[in-house]
């Protein structure tokens, strides 16, 4: 099977938020980026379903700039078999753009099953895997936290409120994953050493308006300081005649 | 005149609060645009959603019907709105931010060469175009976008959205014209959690707890807290670390990777406040939380804050909220 793994570079949740200083994006100095961690569960999924089959070739695309690389070569020393990136130069794209671009690139390439992460933890979005699922005309199953193929069929669990549901989602298939599904494994040493000798393309990106413009980035108006309260009672009361929630 | 057109998730057959605050977003949207509001819902039959919609505040009810919807299929309920769209060539599309909106809002955005918005907090129409803002970098900050073009599509958080009501909406059946063999995608089976559950995204109130409370054997403690709101309100939520752990299941994790919540109250018991954590429940309305260390950050997001041990202070509490629901 020819499994195609989308990752994208994200600043680190626990960086600090600095405004750049054109007001529409992050100031990216002092800022760490890694790998979006629902990305390394499609990598880890990956990987598994490759030893289950006993063939088949992973191929990790990222579209992002030319720092992604470092992304791309921790995706080859977990174990796939070869990277892309789709250079844009780093320019910020909507989840429109993105989709179409890496529709496009994988015209390019032999693909039976895409896996992505849930969502990427920049902008939360979660757009990509079933915008992308529609522009290839594929099944798609979304926030995946249990995986089987079954023949040419998955069968894929993912909750929904207050339940979980099965969805059969035959290939070929667009697939995002949801923690839970799988324990994503950190490269090994003799990982980290093959990796340097297998390939890593730059291809440019087609070029693609995004949709939407980037208006402001905000920090979230400061909040006064919390009360702290002496005793539940205080506590119950304020809750009841202050707030007003219970 | 500018339309709205919100699609429902009617998965229960019935329609949820998320919902009814979209319909309720679309209509202070249309205020702003002078436009209408069209509520869409799909499946195998409509009829107690359509009622519900009926009442929503939108002026017109689509209901696109065939019983190859019966069951979702994010493909099939996209094809069949995308075509029904076309008569309505929309300026705003609208869903909740459910599983389901999450799942269908972006293939209908795609069909439609259209810009999204996920989990949106504030919608905009400017200069006559439409956009949205959102919480980005785990809540650390929000963006503001506009559309370059039309059509707009966004999911809107829930509970951050007012429900607004109204009467006398005209009602269309369409039947849908889609195949069961058209579908790629199939929901084949439910599995619902117990009844009396309220799921994590829909509780007034929810009660999370962290490494503080030592171990699952005391969730006895935070069952009880969760109890004394009375049936169908409350629901238990917990850190990461202990769904790691094991104390917990996967679906009550709040946070990053877990669930993004907008409660009217949360309780964080035990949870030190890691940024992950706060990423998933800052936009909580009222957040107390109780820790035994003042130094922890929670501190700075909670508007109400007891510092002492859990165990002490979680059966006072308890009786406490019980005799005060009960009144
Ligand atoms: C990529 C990534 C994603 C993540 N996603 C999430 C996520 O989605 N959700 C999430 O929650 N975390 C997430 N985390 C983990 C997060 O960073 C924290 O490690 C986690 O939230 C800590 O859980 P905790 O507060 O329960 O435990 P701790 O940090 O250990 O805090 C325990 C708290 O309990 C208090 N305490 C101890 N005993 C008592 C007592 N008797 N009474 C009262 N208080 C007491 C302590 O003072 C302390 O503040 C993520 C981390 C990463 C790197
Ligand atoms: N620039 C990108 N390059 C490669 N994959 C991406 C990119 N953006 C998003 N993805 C994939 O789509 C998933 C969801 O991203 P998003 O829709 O941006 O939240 C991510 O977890 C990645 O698997």
């Amino acid at each position: 099977m020819e499994i195609i793994v989308c990752v994208k570079r994200v600043p680190a949740t626990d960086s600090k938020v600095k405004i750049a200083a054109d007001g529409r994006g992050l100031d990216p100095a002092g800022v760490e980026f890694l790998m979006n961690p629902y990305d390394e569960y499609a990598m880890e999924q990956a990987i598994q379903l490759r030893e289950k089959a006993g063939a088949g070739t992973i191929t990790v695309v990222s579209l992002g700039g030319a720092d992604a690389q470092k992304e791309l070569r921790q995706c080859l020393a977990m174990g796939a078999d070869k990277a892309v990136l789709l250079d844009d130069g780093g320019k910020p794209n909507d989840g429109c753009s993105t989709a179409r671009i890496v529709a496009a690139w994988l015209k390019t390439v032999p693909h039976e099953l895409v896996l992505c992460g849930r969502q990427a933890v920049d902008n939360d979005e979660g757009q990509f895997p079933s915008r992308l699922a529609t522009l290839l005309g594929f099944a798609c199953a979304t926030e995946v936290v249990a995986l089987t193929l079954d023949g040419k069929v998955f069968r894929a669990e993912r909750d929904i409120e207050g339940g979980r549901e099965v969805v059969a989602c035959p290939l070929p298939a667009v697939i995002s994953c949801n923690k839970g599904l799988n324990e994503p494994r950190s490269p090994s040493l003799k990982g980290i050493m093959a990796a340097k000798k297998k390939p890593l393309d730059t291809v440019a990106a087609t070029a693609v308006e995004p949709a939407l413009e980037f208006v402001s980035l905000m920090l979230p108006p400061e909040k006064p300081p919390g009360r702290i309260v002496g005793s539940v009672q205080e506590l119950v009361a304020a809750l009841r005649n202050e707030a007003k929630v219970i | 005149m500018s339309k709205i057109v919100v699609v429902a998730d009617a998965r229960s057959g019935r329609i949820k609060k998320p919902t009814l605050e979209a319909v309720g977003a679309a209509v202070d949207l249309a205020a702003k645009c002078n436009g209408s509001v069209v509520a869409f819902v799909a499946g195998a039959d409509n009829a107690p959603a359509v009622a519900d919609l009926q009442k929503s505040g939108a002026a017109q009810v689509v209901s696109l019907r065939s019983p190859a919807l019966a069951s979702y299929s994010g493909d099939g309920y996209a094809k069949v709105i995308h075509a029904e769209l076309g008569k309505h060539a929309p300026s705003v599309v609208l869903m909740p931010h459910t599983a389901m909106g999450r799942d269908l809002a972006p293939r209908i955005a795609a069909l439609l060469d259209a810009g999204m918005v996920s989990d949106a907090t504030a919608l905009h129409f400017e200069g006559g175009r439409f956009g949205a803002t959102k919480p980005v970098y785990a809540g650390k900050a929000y963006r503001k976008y506009l559309a370059r073009r039309a059509p707009f599509v966004a999911t809107l958080r829930p509970n951050v959205f007012e429900i607004r009501s109204g009467g006398g909406a005209t009602t269309t059946e369409v039947a849908a014209s889609i195949g069961a063999g058209e579908l790629l995608a199939v929901v084949k089976e439910l599995a619902q959690g117990s009844t009396d559950r309220v799921p994590l995204q829909e509780a007034r109130v929810i009660v999370a707890a962290g490494r503080g409370m030592r171990g699952p054997e005391h969730f006895g403690l935070i069952e009880d807290l969760t109890a004394a709101f009375g049936p169908g309100v409350g629901a238990i939520g917990a850190s990461r670390a202990i769904v790691d752990a094991g104390w917990r299941p996967h679906r009550e994790q709040v946070g990053q990777t877990g669930k993004v919540v907008s409660p009217q109250l949360y309780f964080a018991i035990g949870i030190s406040g890691a940024i992950q954590h706060l990423a998933g429940m800052r936009t909580a309305r009222c957040i107390v939380a109780i820790n035994k260390d003042a130094n922890a950050p929670i501190f700075k997001v909670a508007h109400y804050g007891i510092v002492g041990d859990a165990f002490e202070v979680l059966p006072a509490l308890t009786a406490a909220i019980k005799a005060a629901v009960a009144h």
